[in-house]
């Protein structure tokens, strides 16, 4: 009998029953709750007459809508101030936990769910949020889901679901100094494509990720989304366990020890099958950055914009033509040659303390170059900006030229005033560059915080190694 | 949810592969708490040739009408068919709820990204994956015939037109008998409702960290 993957430890240990045909009712242990999704839930569930099954696996948090500045005043969108206040009256008609707009421990929810140790090892975590693959550098089982399925979880702490394929990707290696782990996992989706996960979930492994920290390896299994896969998971070593210890949701004292003891078995069989391998040198890697409008479209930074005519898949070129339209990019122009017009630093991918120490590196004592209209940073949690003050990344951040915002999921995806203008080109560290998603019309081109912050030095997409050499 | 059992309707062949589900619903209109009035603004950015506001009167809007989504002669079509990876991206259902609520009943397609194959499902919107042969022999029919019509039977599992044939699709045996009846899973799964209790009771004991909230 062959081993268990972390993936088959997780699924079985939350098997509640299974039907004939497969379909097995699986249990959540903590649902994250956020504005945008969840309204039309909370609606059906009253409607239905029912109440939430277990109360207090919800964490609720505003991340999508919240504005970046002035948040003393009311909220200028009169549309989401209402899907915040819609927030808040479910939170408070069924009594579910959640922090406020203004509470410091505010964030993005896939930043403050591992923050706050309201996500752990071997949980099932789930978030009306495609994002929520994040949770699984942590060895939780944790996807993103419908909002049917909110509304099914908090009425039944359950899920109906089919087991996924599994995909091993091994990375070998270790990466270069101004090199992360944002570049592994776009190189990665440059490799395999975007729907090269699809009905899988996918645990990375080998001598990079190991020597990866804690929140480098939530950028990768966040980004799993974008490989097709709807989870990502890594196995439980010490810096897992260092990382959850003293956390606020986390175990202390006697059920700390046995948490951490059942926590050490969250970890694949050396003989554990994988339905499929993938393997990638860490050890080669350039730093990287999105040409196209979707995530697969990716060059090394030293690379050039790719031409559709050598591609042999009909369809596939006139996607790549159709990119470049969009774009306003020409095939065979240098990357290092693309002029930027803003920098986004922030996301659920690229928004923790981390992050913002890299980004600050390459900034310190330099100044945004003079064609750059915006540089912007906006930190995952009230607790990441307070600490990157408390280290005064701020002050850096704000002497070189850039903005110093409050906590939310931003120019990812512009759904507050935080958006760019049409044609507008920006290096970003968020996670999708479809069209339109910063904004009508707004060029995205993804990139870790380093590479960013570099192109804003430079004004145009500049290698960040020669910032760390 | 609306059932599903038979439906014969042309088709809009949307010939553009990894379809995003920002494109399908752009974000300005997540901001509603409703589930109704997302047809209007499906395909937003394609359709129209100016940005959407979601309290805007869209019938004064500049539409693009090379899109094919703007061409009378495929206003009736019920299936949209589409290329590899449809609906990847973003979780949102809305993308869902806005082609129900513009008055799609089925996609076909090569393959689709999962989370948006599941939100189908839920909301009575069939997902149908064929070969890439039939695929694009149905891109080119309905390319070149917008009243191009092909017939769907979800208890057969099979879609039928005259440049196929009779093509079967897998589905999963419960989604389709939830389809076929319009069924609400919330109702099934607490028909298991001991069953979680029990396993509930068994995890408090084996592993408590999991019920602490803050």
């Amino acid at each position: 009998m062959t081993g268990l993957s972390l993936y088959d430890k997780l699924w079985n240990s939350h098997v509640v029953h299974t039907q004939d045909d497969d379909t097995s009712l699986i249990y959540i242990d903590r649902h994250l709750v956020h504005e945008v999704t969840s309204p039309q839930a909370f609606e059906s569930l009253r409607l239905a007459g029912r109440a939430p099954w277990r109360k207090a696996s919800v964490l609720a948090v505003p991340d999508h809508n919240v504005p970046t500045k002035d948040r003393d005043k009311e909220i200028a969108d009169p549309i989401s101030r209402k899907q915040l206040q819609a927030l808040d009256e479910n939170c408070n008609f069924f009594a579910l936990q959640k922090f406020e707009m203004n509470d410091p421990r505010q964030g993005i929810v896939h930043v403050i769910g591992p923050e706050q140790g309201a996500s752990l090892p071997g949980m099932t975590i789930v978030c009306g949020d495609s994002h929520t693959s994040t949770h699984g550098a942590l060895a939780a089982l944790a996807f993103g889901i419908g909002t049917s399925e909110v509304e099914h979880v908090l009425a039944t702490q359950c899920l109906l679901l089919r087991k996924t394929k599994s995909m091993r990707v091994n990375i070998h290696g270790v990466l270069a100094k101004g090199v992360y782990s944002k570049d592994i996992v776009l190189a990665l989706i440059a490799n395999i494509g975007t729907a090269g996960g699809n009905g899988h979930t996918i645990e990375f492994c080998g001598e990079a990720i190991e020597s990866l920290s804690i929140e480098a390896r939530m950028t990768i299994c966040n980004m799993s989304i974008e490989a097709g896969a709807r989870a990502g998971v890594i196995g439980v070593d010490d810096k897992t366990i260092e990382y959850i210890a003293g956390r606020p949701f986390a175990p202390k004292n006697a059920m700390w020890d046995a948490a951490v003891k059942s926590w050490r078995q969250l970890v694949s069989d050396d003989d554990a099958s994988f339905d499929s391998t993938v393997d990638l040198d860490a050890s080669q890697l350039s730093p990287q950055v999105s040409w196209g409008t979707s995530p697969e479209m990716v060059v090394p930074v030293d690379g050039m914009v790719p031409d559709p005519d050598t591609e042999s898949n009909a369809t596939k070129a006139e996607g790549m033509r159709n990119a470049l339209a969009y774009m306003g990019l020409t095939p065979g122009q240098a990357i290092n040659q693309i002029k930027v017009d803003k920098v986004f630093i922030g996301s659920c991918t690229n928004s923790r303390i981390e992050d913002l120490r890299e980004a600050a590196k390459v900034v310190q004592g330099k100044q945004l170059a003079s064609n750059v209209k915006l540089g912007m940073i906006v930190p995952g949690s009230g607790l990441v900006k307070r600490q990157a003050e408390q280290e005064g990344l701020d002050q850096i951040f704000k002497a070189a030229g850039f903005e110093w915002r409050d906590p939310g999921c931003s120019m990812c995806l512009g759904m507050n005033a935080d958006q760019l203008e049409s044609g507008e080109r920006c290096a970003s560290t968020s996670n999708r560059n479809f069209e339109g998603r910063q904004g009508q019309g707004g060029r995205t081109h993804l990139v870790s915080p380093a590479m960013a912050t570099a192109a804003g030095i430079a004004g145009h997409f500049d290698d960040a190694r020669k910032y760390f050499n | 949810m609306q059932s599903f059992t038979t439906l014969t309707s042309s088709l809009l062949p949307l010939d553009r592969p990894n379809v995003d589900t920002d494109a399908i619903i752009p974000k300005q209109y997540l901001k509603s708490v409703k589930k109704s009035g997302f047809g209007i603004n499906l395909f937003d950015d394609w359709r129209y040739l100016d940005p959407g506001d979601p309290d805007q009167d869209n019938s004064h809007r500049r539409i693009d009408t090379d899109f094919i989504l703007n061409n009378a002669q495929y206003k009736n079509a019920q299936i949209l068919l589409a290329r590899d990876n449809y609906g990847c991206g973003s979780s949102r259902e809305h993308a869902v709820w806005a082609m129900l609520d513009y008055g799609f009943r089925a996609v076909i397609s090569t393959s689709f990204a999962d989370i948006f194959f599941s939100n189908c499902y839920k909301n009575g919107l069939l997902p149908i994956v064929l070969e890439k042969d039939a695929v694009d022999k149905l891109f080119d029919e309905s390319l070149n015939k917008p009243d191009y019509s092909v017939s769907i039977d979800l208890d057969r599992q099979q879609v039928t037109s005259d440049a196929i044939g009779t093509c079967s699709f897998d589905i999963d045996e419960f989604r389709k008998h939830c389809m076929l009846n319009g069924l609400d899973e919330i109702g099934i799964t607490l028909t298991y409702e001991d069953k979680i209790h029990a396993y509930e009771d068994k995890l408090k004991v084996s592993s408590p960290w999991l019920f602490i909230n803050g």
